[in-house]
């Protein structure tokens, strides 16, 4: 007779994050042997947001390319791209270069910024088997008809797939694929009320590898792994902690280090990210029955977030900001920008003088997905949070 | 024998589009120094994609604030600019065009060539991204309306629209959508109403001026070329972009177009030998562009062509396309898409456009001025040389420098690049260089 192991929410969790860990650092993407069932290729999409579904849809496995940590040598990426350019953009051309990303079926950008445009180029030259494209999202969200050139944009780009694989991506299929991707929109929605609520119960390391893990498996597999993760981090019985709450912004796009990340989980509960706000960005359920397209570009319109490279008049920068700060009662924000990105140095900027202006404090920090030292960082931010905790007692 | 620039007195009466170009410059600011107090409606646009036809339309005075930053740097004060930006706490690592336009707007508009007025509505394209986010800083500083104009470009390499087809017709539609609904924020912003007979008057002069201007450019496929794209043609892309659908435009590039064929039938050149043809791809040096060129002239280089014609003027010569004037506002939205895919868009896949103009222009190498702080020309640019080089065998040079920052040009380094460059052309069979001394003589 097989003796019962008892359930531990603790074992639960360091294995589920376990998996995540592994796939959220892996740079390299499923060659064709090792592909999870029911697909038969990738698709690499650069941030900040893309139609995963579309993709999911037509069996190829959307892998999100989010350049190549600080791990990465650069060899073949400095000839190619100015010192100038941020660090997600010459890592994800080192990794076209260098082979690792060679065996997918296209890679698609978007107009978030013109580095970000650029990519589409270098792949045409460098990689032309795969399909690689602009994804034109408009920067006008505002004027009635948004919704209909995204919808056309969208079955180009379905169009364009289908004849790379092949065969059709049926309706059907695409509605299929909504509904997986909006369980998946609930459990995230959990994740991040947790964080806000009950921050003490999971780290922003923690939430930000079960987030980014989706990256590199279908998105069925990471709904079981969040699902499993949320209920194990809901049985969790740690303290509350006495640090202060705070938001961090400029994660949109290049990735912070994760040595950046557990830096500031040290001292401070971080209630709310805009982190791979891309893997987020329907912020409801997108509608699984009718026309599956229309319901994804009205999606975009009507049921997203905001990030510093959409142009949204509903949506102004500092509004947004403070909206996060208000929902998820921060005390201050830490504004990060990646070195070289000028849209995050832009936004850092006006968000820093902003709230100056509101009384509200804040950190500004430059990373690098490079960066490799992070004592400076750490006694930065540490420094931060004691003057909160001081100021708030 | 020498190469130097041709100094030669105008032939009698023959258009100097240098002094024509300069005093329709100072008549622009010296209007809009007044537009204010006039209370005229002004607009801040971009040279890349800004429904100026519909703006003319309502008679909107144009600030350029690309032109207001350049002009600092050709006036030799854009430091000041930048450095207040700086101090204000913006990175060094932003379009130095953003940073001397913040440096504007804190030295309270005043700027080298006048007073820029407060505009009424700003229109910024996606064509680039800091189009964008300098809008942003409008918007957020100075209350100023804005209109993002969202552009589809070029998706891909191989990329072809034909006028008309599904992908036009698309791209088109939500253009057009857009057009209508800046009219309607134009009518509240002037409180009058659209007039399509303006609209259509616009277009007309702008037709006139693009078939000028494309016959300018295609004088210059001449040997020798008549004139230097990264010199003479900075002019005239100033007026193609500020006077762009009005009289004085039309008449501007009809003389030019004339002045210049008279120069070709002379058989002149810019230069005095035209030893080697160049392309300029990227953004000109605006602080020292007189230098960056007469290091090549001295040589006998000539820069037949640059890229930045195309897209810093808008794109529409490569749309070949004209408007139908019989319906203005469909054919606006119609043409705008095509030069966005075709003039604008296609920066990304830069390689095609390079390899036409090469051919175009019949050019012995292409020279790349990668600017730290302008990522829609230089993101891609080694990458894009590596495949010129490689792929299409033709020399390339690359140097660096900035839009309008002096800090960042490096005059001695630049010199010998540009040395090594034409002696590694002649290397390969061109031209014989002269011996600097006998030029200098
Ligand atoms: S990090 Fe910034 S500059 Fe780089 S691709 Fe992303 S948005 Fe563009
Ligand atoms: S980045 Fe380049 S194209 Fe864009 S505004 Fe600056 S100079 Fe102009």
């Amino acid at each position: 007779m097989n003796a019962q192991v008892p359930y531990d929410h603790e074992i639960e969790l360091t294995n589920v994050l376990e998996r995540c860990n592994a796939a959220a650092r892996d740079a390299a993407i499923p060659g064709k042997d090792a592909l999870p069932e029911g697909f038969s290729g990738t698709l690499g999409h650069f941030p900040v947001y893309f139609p995963e579904e579309i993709a999911h849809a037509g069996g190829l496995l959307p892998v999100n390319i989010l350049g190549g940590g600080n791990k990465l040598e650069l060899k073949h990426a400095d000839a190619r791209m100015g010192s100038f350019v941020c660090s997600i953009c010459r890592s994800t051309t080192e990794l076209g270069l260098n082979g690792t990303l060679q065996g997918m079926t296209g890679f698609i950008t978007h107009p978030i910024c013109d580095a970000a445009k650029h990519l589409a180029g270098i792949w045409a030259r460098n990689l032309p088997d795969q399909l690689a494209q602009i994804l034109y999202l408009p920067q006008n969200v505002n004027t009635p008809g948004a919704a209909r050139y995204i919808a056309a944009e969208y079955q180009r780009l379905r169009a364009d797939l289908e004849k790379k694989i092949g065969h059709a991506i049926d309706d059907e299929a695409l509605r299929n694929s909504i509904r997986i991707y909006n369980v998946n929109r609930r459990l995230l929605r959990e994740l991040y009320r947790i964080r806000r609520d009950e921050p003490w119960k999971v780290s922003c390391t923690e939430s930000y590898l079960l987030l980014r893990s989706r990256t590199r498996m279908p998105c069925e597999e990471h709904n079981a792994l969040l699902a499993r993760a949320l209920d194990a981090i809901r049985h969790r019985g740690l303290p509350a902690q006495d640090k202060p709450r705070v938001v961090f912004v400029g994660g949109f796009c290049e990735q912070p280090p994760l040595e950046m990340l557990e830096a500031i989980d040290e001292t401070c509960y971080v209630v709310d990210d805009d982190i791979l706000i891309g893997l987020r960005w329907i912020t409801e359920d997108v509608p699984d029955a009718g026309d599956p397209i229309w319901a994804l570009a009205e999606s975009y319109v009507d049921r997203s977030d905001a990030s510093p490279v959409q142009h949204d008049s509903r949506k102004m920068k500092e509004d947004y900001l403070m909206d996060m700060l208000k929902k998820s009662k921060a005390d201050a924000a830490i504004l990060t920008a990646a070195k070289f990105c000028e849209p995050g140095l832009d936004e850092q900027l006006a968000w820093s003088k902003h709230l100056d202006g509101e009384n509200i404090p804040y950190l500004v920090l430059e990373f690098e997905e490079k960066m490799t030292s992070f004592e400076q960082m750490s006694m930065q931010v540490e420094t931060f949070a004691e003057s909160l905790l001081f100021a708030l007692s | 024998m020498s190469t130097a620039p041709l100094q030669a007195a105008p032939v009698a009466d023959e258009f100097d589009s240098r002094a024509e170009g300069s005093r329709l410059m100072k008549e622009w600011y010296a209007q809009l120094e007044t537009a204010n107090e006039r209370k005229a409606a002004v607009a801040n646009v971009f040279v890349m994609g800004n429904a100026v036809e519909i703006l003319r339309a309502f008679d909107f005075e144009l600030v350029f604030p690309e032109i207001n930053s350049l002009q600092t740097g050709v006036r030799k004060v854009s430091e000041e600019y930048i450095r207040l930006s700086e101090d204000y706490g913006m990175s060094p690592d932003v379009c130095s065009y953003v940073k001397a336009d913040v440096g504007l707007i804190l030295k309270e508009n005043a700027h080298p060539a006048g007073r820029i007025p407060k505009a009424s509505l700003a229109v910024a394209s996606n064509m680039c991204g800091t189009f964008i986010k300098w809008a942003e800083i409008w918007e957020r500083w100075l209350k100023t309306p804005t209109f993002v104009l969202d552009l589809p470009g070029q998706r891909a390499a191989g990329w072809q629209v034909r006028p008309g087809d599904a992908q036009h017709s698309a791209d088109t539609r939500w253009v057009e959508a857009q057009f209508k609904d800046l009219i309607e924020k134009c009518e509240k912003i002037t409180g009058r109403r659209f007039d399509m007979d303006r609209l259509a008057e616009v277009e007309e002069r702008v037709n006139k001026m693009v078939d000028h201007w494309n016959n300018v450019m295609a004088l210059n496929r001449e040997v020798p070329a008549p004139f230097n794209a990264m010199l003479d043609g900075l002019t005239y892309i100033g007026i193609m972009n500020v006077y762009r659908g009005t009289e004085e435009g039309v008449e501007f590039m009809r003389r030019l177009e004339s002045q210049l064929k008279a120069k070709v039938g002379r058989g002149e050149g810019r230069v005095a030998e035209e030893r080697f043809r160049l392309l300029f791809s990227g953004t000109p040096c605006y602080v020292s562009m007189r230098r960056l060129v007469e290091l090549f002239e001295t040589w006998g280089g000539v820069f037949a062509y640059s890229d930045y014609l195309t897209f810093a003027a808008g794109g529409m010569d490569a749309a070949d396309l004209r408007y139908d004037t019989s319906r203005p506002l469909e054919s606006l939205a119609e043409v705008t898409a095509i030069a966005a895919h075709r003039g604008l868009s296609n920066q990304f896949f830069a390689h095609e456009r390079l390899a036409q103009q090469i051919r175009d222009y019949a050019v012995d190498g292409v020279v790349f001025h990668g600017i730290k702080s302008c990522r829609f020309v230089s993101s891609g640019m080694a990458d894009t040389r590596e495949f010129i080089n490689r792929r299409l065998d033709v020399p390339t040079l690359y140097i660096e420098s900035d839009l309008i920052d002096p800090r960042y040009w490096s005059d001695a380094q630049i010199k010998n690049r540009v040395d090594a460059f034409f002696e590694a052309l002649h290397q390969r069979g061109g031209a014989a260089p002269l011996a600097r001394k006998a030029i200098t003589a």
